[in-house]
């Protein structure tokens, strides 16, 4: 069981275990993985704690009720999964700013946190605009061979490629 | 008693949430070994220096699709494919993308960077796709008969707009991508 300690799986590897995986999702439970819709549903979540439950009523909120389903358990795995694997190979770390946006940006943890504020809201909206995201349309989309997945992904790597080159070689 | 009968169900049945946990568990313990919870990897990507992402999506989405489609054409499993229209999916795409270049993580991978313990994504991260998501769902009765609208074309495959049988799609689209993988290897990549 030496692997599960290992830092590191080749991405190969990785990828066709999620491709197996994405067979028992569609096998069992007639899912595709995907995460972007359960921010939707947490977002109306959080408006009915201030507003209540004429939060459901709205358009967007009726298509995607603010319930806990199979993916909002698929992402909290998500989480429980990253954490398991991090600590069996000891590479649980809490920290603020990344090695690479230090590099580029600093050490100062307040623009990495309003930095990621504001791209957490434009991939946020964008997801939804687009109707999923990098699991969603990025893998179990086209694998489906989605016309709207692969339009999707392939814009999701043009908008970011241009903007990560944006933002790297003219600022930092 | 009555009242309680209209009540939205907050819950979906147990079974079908433990089997969304337990998936979400394996996915995220891949994506971690894999190393696309981490910024760095991420950011690797886009900036065409590291394609440890582009791998990893590429060998899935191969794996995935010819299991899928066989087990399609034993009739075990039904396809899903999303509904789409320019105006949603080219539009929606690159805001993604030029949110994906800022963040450093998307909707999946933040879930599994905050298991790493990073506490950028734990913190604002999370809250900005949020607030994202929540202002979407705001202006979706506007946005809805306009510009989603546009270029509108349904739950399309690629098989059905070729008008050919869904192997003869599979088959090129899986050789390609091992091609292209192939040659990303051949070239250092």
């Amino acid at each position: 069981m030496e692997f599960l300690t290992r830092v590191q799986w080749s991405p190969y590897a990785v990828g066709v275990g999620i491709g197996i995986l994405s067979w028992f999702t569609f096998f069992i439970s007639q899912k595709p993985i995907a995460c972007s819709t359960t921010f939707a549903r947490l977002s109306g979540m959080i408006k009915m704690l201030f507003r209540g439950r004429k939060v459901e009523l709205g358009p967007y909120y009726q298509k995607f009720k603010p319930v806990v389903d199979w993916q909002m358990m698929l992402v909290s795995g998500i989480v429980i999964g990253a954490l398991l694997s991090a600590l069996l190979s000891g590479d649980l770390h809490w920290q603020w700013v990344p090695l690479s946006w230090e590099t580029a940006f600093g050490t100062d943890p307040l623009l990495r946190t309003v930095m990621a504020l504001l791209g957490g809201i434009i991939i946020g909206f964008g997801s939804r605009w687009a109707g999923g995201c990098t699991s969603g349309h990025g893998i179990s989309g086209t694998l489906q061979l989605a016309v709207s997945s692969w339009i999707s992904a392939v814009c999701f790597f043009i908008g970011g490629i241009v903007t990560a080159h944006l933002i790297f070689g003219l600022i930092g | 008693m009555q009242s309680k009968n209209v009540k939205t169900k907050r819950f979906s049945n147990t079974s079908t949430l433990l089997w969304g946990l337990a998936f979400g568990i394996v996915f995220g313990f891949l994506l971690q070994k894999g190393g696309a919870t981490k910024y760095d990897v991420i950011i690797g990507q886009l900036l065409l220096a590291d394609f440890t992402v582009l791998k990893i999506m590429l060998s899935a989405v191969v794996t995935g699709m010819i299991g899928i489609y066989a087990m399609k054409s034993l009739g075990r499993v039904q396809l899903n494919p999303k509904s789409g229209s320019a105006g949603m999916n080219v539009i929606g795409g690159l805001l993604f993308g030029v949110g994906f270049a800022i963040l450093g993580y998307c909707p999946g991978t933040i879930a599994g960077a905050i298991g790493n313990g990073y506490l950028d994504a734990a913190v604002s991260g999370l809250a900005g796709i949020l607030l994202g998501a929540g202002c979407f769902a705001a202006l979706y009765p506007r946005l809805s008969q306009g510009i989603l609208k546009k270029g509108d074309f349904g739950d399309l495959t690629l098989p059905r707009l070729f008008k050919v049988n869904e192997w003869l799609v599979v088959i090129p689209v899986a050789v390609l991508i091992v091609l292209l993988l192939y040659w990303l290897e051949r070239a250092g990549l």
